[in-house]
C-alpha cells in the first residue's frame, strides 16, 4: 500500500472513532498515569463495557496534567471530549452509570472539555485548552500526547504522522532536509544545547557506509520525565524524527537507548518500531524510495553516567558505561568505531514538525538563540505538577504562576532545582529570568533536560544540596578519581554539616575539591559536580554560613543522617 | 546459609539466546538473565562469557558496574523507594525511616522472613507524584506509609 492510501484509511478510521455514534473512552496513561492508578481505571472500564459494542476504551498518552491524574475523557459523535479528573473506582462507577449507560454526563466530577469547534461546546464546563495551565502551553513535539493511543500507528498517521517523512523522501534531498533543520535553529534538548543541524552535518560529512544515529532516552535525571513522556505517549513522533535524521545524515542504523526497568517506554518503543517495520516505514526501501534505515531498542542497566554520549556507546557495546576520551569525537569514531551522532528524544521529536511546517514556522517561536519550545517537567512543592510544553522566553515566574499554579503549600516558593542533579539551584530573586538556554546558563542554573523541582520556604537548602551530592556520588562511574573521590569527600563534609559537626574550613575545602573535579574529570558528571553547591552558595550563602558555624547545640532544622544506598561501584 | 540452587545450564542458555534485541552483548545478556531469574546466578557468568566470546573477567566487570544486578535471589517481592531530589523534597527520608520500622531492617536488603527486598531507587520516573514507590515494578505515587503497609499485606 502506498502512503496516500494508508493515510486515507487512517483518517476514515479516525473520523469514525471520534465522531461516530459511540463512546470513545480515553484513559491517560504513561508512567505518570500509571503511578496515579490509571491502569485500574482502564481495566474497570474495559471490564464493564466488554459486552457493549458501542463503547471503545483505549489507554492514551498523558496530557501532561499529572495533578489531575487519573484523567479520563469520553468523546461522542459531536467530537467534544468531556474530561473527568482524579478518577478513582467510585467516580468511575458513577461515570459508567451516568455517562455511558444513560448518556447523561456525570456533572459533579467533570474537569472540563476540549472541542475543536467552540460552537459545539457544552455550556457550563470549562474549555481546558482555553484556561490555565493549557492555555499557556504551545504543543509541538507533544501535540499528540493524550490524544492518541501510543500503540496505534494508524491514529498517529491520521493526525499528520509520517507526513514529514513522506515529504522529505519524495520532495527534499538529504542536503535540503539537513538545511531545514539547521535553519530552524533547533538546539539539542538533552542539556548541552548544541545546534542540532550543525551536529548532524558532522555526521553527514563522513563517507563511511555504516553510520549510527543514537537516540538517548536514558534520562536518569530525577525531576525530568519528558523523554520517557514522549516515548510512552507518542513514540512514533520520535521514530519519525529518528528516520528523518537518518535520511538527512545518510545514517544506516538507529538505536533507541532506554534504561532497563522503565517498562512502559520500553514496550511502547518496541511496539512502535515493530509497527513501523510492518507498514514499511523502516527497513529496506522505505516508502518505495530506495532509502534504507534500521532501528532497534538498546537497554542499559542502572547507571546515570550511561546518559553521557560516549558512555552511552560503551553501554550499547555491552561494556561498563564509562566515558571515553575525546577526541576522537563520536562523529569520527563512535559506536563500534563507526561515525555516530547522539540526539535527545525531545530534539528528535521536533523534527517532523520542522520538516512539515518549515523551519520558518519553528523559528517564529522562542527567544533569541533559543528557538521553539521547551518541554518542562514540574515537580516538588507546586500546585500543578506535570509535563508542559511552553514557548521559550516565558519567564520563570510566569511558568510557576500561570502553568504551575504557584506553591502547593501555604509557604511561598523559595527555590528551584533545575537541569538535574548536576544543574543548579535558582533562588527566588532570579525568577524574572527567561526560560532559554543562554539566560538560564547566565544565572548559573542550566535548563538542561527541562526538569524543574520546586522547593517552598520550608526547604532546607543545605539538606537539598546534600541530597544532590549524594546522588552524584552514588552515580559517579568511578573512572576519573577527582569525580569519584571528590563527590565522596564532599558528601562526607555535607553529612557532617547536616549533623551539626561542621568545621570552619568546610566551604573552602569543598570549593577546592570542586575545582579539581572541574579540571580533572572526563565528562560532565565530574566537571559539573560542584554546580549544586556553587549555585546554592550564590543565593543562600547565609544559610551555609549559619550551618558551618561551630556550635555545641545541634541545629533544629537538621533532619539527621540521610538514608542512602550503600552499594557503590567497585 | 542455605545452599543456592542455581538454574540449569540449558535454561540459562535458552534465555541468553532468546534476547529481544538484535544486538547481543555482555550487557544485554546479563539483562536478559536478570529479567528471567531476578538475579545473576553464578553459573550464568561463564555461559555469557562463552556466548559473547569475552572473558569471565569482562562479564564480572560489567555485572558489578550496573547497580540493578544482584547475585543472590531477592525476596518474594521487591519494594523500591525513591530517594531522588523530587521525592526528597516531598518527604522521602521520613518515608524511608518509616519503611525501616515497618520492615524491621535498617538498610537495603531482605527482611528476615525473606518476604520483601527493600531497594532505594534514584528515580522511578513519576516525579510529579512524589514520593514514588514501587512494589514489583508496580508504581504508585503520593505514597504514605499506610499505603505501603496495605499493599504489602495484599501481596
Amino acid at each position: 500500500m502506498d502512503f496516500k492510501t494508508i493515510k486515507k484509511k487512517a483518517q476514515t478510521d479516525w473520523i469514525n472513532l471520534t465522531t461516530a455514534d459511540n463512546f470513545w473512552v480515553r484513559v491517560g496513561y504513561g508512567t505518570s498515569g500509571y503511578a496515579a492508578g490509571a491502569k485500574e481505571i482502564f481495566e474497570y472500564f474495559t471490564e464493564k463495557t466488554k459486552a457493549m459494542d458501542n463503547v471503545k476504551v483505549d489507554l492514551v498518552g498523558s496530557l501532561g496534567l499529572s495533578f489531575a491524574e487519573p484523567l479520563v475523557d469520553i468523546t461522542k459523535e459531536d467530537g467534544v471530549r468531556v474530561f473527568y479528573n482524579n478518577v478513582d473506582i467510585d467516580i468511575a462507577t458513577k461515570i459508567f452509570n451516568d455517562h455511558i449507560k444513560n448518556n447523561d454526563i456525570a456533572k459533579e466530577f467533570v474537569f472540563g472539555q476540549i472541542c475543536n469547534d467552540s460552537e459545539k461546546a457544552i455550556i457550563g464546563f470549562a474549555e481546558l485548552d482555553k484556561i490555565e495551565p493549557l492555555v499557556h502551553t504551545k504543543r509541538i513535539a507533544t501535540k499528540n500526547c493524550g490524544n492518541i493511543s501510543p500503540t496505534n500507528i494508524m491514529q498517529y498517521i491520521a493526525n499528520g504522522g509520517y507526513e514529514a517523512l513522506f515529504k522529505a523522501l519524495n520532495q527534499l534531498t538529504p542536503e535540503k532536509t539537513l538545511e531545514e533543520v539547521k535553519s530552524s535553529g533547533l538546539r539539542g534538548r538533552g542539556g548541552a544545547a548544541f545546534p542540532t543541524g550543525v551536529k548532524w552535518s558532522f555526521l553527514a560529512g563522513s563517507d563511511s557506509k555504516t553510520k549510527y544515529i543514537l537516540c538517548n532516552c536514558e534520562e536518569g535525571d530525577p525531576g525530568a520525565f519528558n523523554d520517557k513522556g514522549i516515548l510512552e505517549n507518542d513514540p512514533h513522533m520520535l521514530i519519525e524524527g529518528l528516520i528523518l535524521s537518518g535520511y538527512a545524515t545518510g545514517a544506516s542504523n538507529g538505536h533507541v537507548f532506554i534504561r532497563e526497568g522503565h517498562e512502559i517506554p520500553i514496550e511502547s518503543a518496541r511496539k512502535a518500531i515493530k509497527d513501523a517495520y510492518e507498514i514499511g516505514f523502516l527497513g529496506e526501501n522505505i516508502m518505495d524510495t530506495g532509502f534504507n534505515f534500521d532501528v532497534e531498542v538498546s537497554l542499559t542497566g542502572d547507571s546515570y553516567v550511561a546518559g553521557e554520549e560516549t558512555a552511552l556507546m560503551e553501554a550499547i557495546e555491552g561494556k561498563r558505561a564509562m566515558p571515553r576520551f575525546k577526541p576522537p569525537f563520536p562523529a569520527a569514531f563512535g559506536l563500534w568505531g563507526k561515525p555516530s551522532n547522539i540526539n535527545n528524544v525531545k530534539t528528535l521529536a521536533y523534527i517532523p514538525s520542522i520538516i512539515n511546517n518549515g523551519s520558518s514556522e519553528f523559528k517564529k517561536l522562542g527567544s533569541g538563540n533559543s528557538t521553539g519550545t521547551a518541554i518542562i517537567c514540574l515537580s516538588g512543592h507546586i500546585k500543578r505538577p506535570g509535563m508542559y510544553e511552553i514557548e521559550m522566553g516565558m519567564t520563570i515566574s510566569e511558568l510557576l504562576k500561570n502553568v504551575g499554579g504557584g506553591s502547593s503549600s501555604i509557604n511561598d516558593i523559595k527555590l528551584l532545582q533545575t537541569g538535574g542533579p548536576l544543574g543548579g539551584i535558582l533562588g527566588a530573586s532570579d525568577f524574572n529570568i527567561k526560560i532559554d538556554f543562554d539566560e538560564m546558563a547566565k544565572a548559573g542554573a542550566i535548563l538542561g533536560s527541562g526538569g524543574i523541582i520546586v522547593g517552598d520556604t520550608s526547604t532546607d537548602v543545605v539538606d537539598l544540596v546534600r541530597n544532590l551530592i549524594a546522588f552524584n556520588q552514588f552515580e559517579s562511574c568511578g573512572k576519573c578519581f577527582p569525580c569519584r573521590l571528590g563527590n565522596t569527600h564532599m558528601l562526607d563534609i555535607l553529612e557532617r554539616i547536616c549533623m551539626s559537626i561542621p568545621n570552619d574550613k568546610d566551604l573552602d575545602v569543598m570549593a577546592r575539591i570542586g575545582n579539581s573535579m572541574k579540571t580533572g574529570s572526563l565528562c560532565g558528571h565530574g566537571q559539573l559536580g560542584y554546580n549544586p553547591i556553587s549555585s546554592a552558595l550564590k543565593y543562600f550563602k547565609d544559610e551555609f554560613d549559619e550551618a558551618v558555624k561551630v556550635s555545641s547545640q545541634p541545629s533544629p532544622r537538621v533532619s539527621g543522617k540521610m538514608i542512602l544506598p550503600t552499594r557503590t561501584r567497585p | 546459609m542455605v545452599e543456592l540452587k542455581m538454574p540449569q545450564k540449558e535454561v540459562i542458555i535458552k534465555v541468553i539466546k532468546n534476547q529481544p534485541s538484535k544486538t547481543h552483548t555482555v550487557l544485554s545478556s546479563l539483562l536478559a538473565v536478570s529479567n528471567e531469574f531476578h538475579y545473576i546466578p553464578k553459573n550464568s557468568i561463564q555461559l555469557i562469557a562463552e556466548y559473547t566470546k569475552k572473558t569471565v573477567n569482562d562479564v564480572w566487570g560489567v555485572a558489578s558496574f550496573y547497580t540493578n544486578f544482584r547475585f543472590t535471589p531477592p525476596g518474594k517481592s521487591t519494594l523500591d523507594v525513591c530517594w531522588g531530589p523530587s521525592c526528597h523534597l516531598m518527604g522521602a527520608q521520613k518515608l524511608l525511616k518509616d519503611v525501616h520500622k515497618l520492615l524491621g531492617i535498617n538498610k537495603e536488603g531482605e527482611t528476615d522472613d525473606g518476604k520483601i527486598t527493600l531497594r532505594y531507587s534514584t528515580c522511578l520516573g513519576a516525579c510529579a507524584h512524589a514520593p514514588v514507590c514501587a512494589i514489583d515494578h508496580k508504581l504508585f505515587g503520593k505514597t504514605s506509609i499506610n499505603e505501603i503497609k496495605d499493599r504489602i499485606n495484599d501481596i
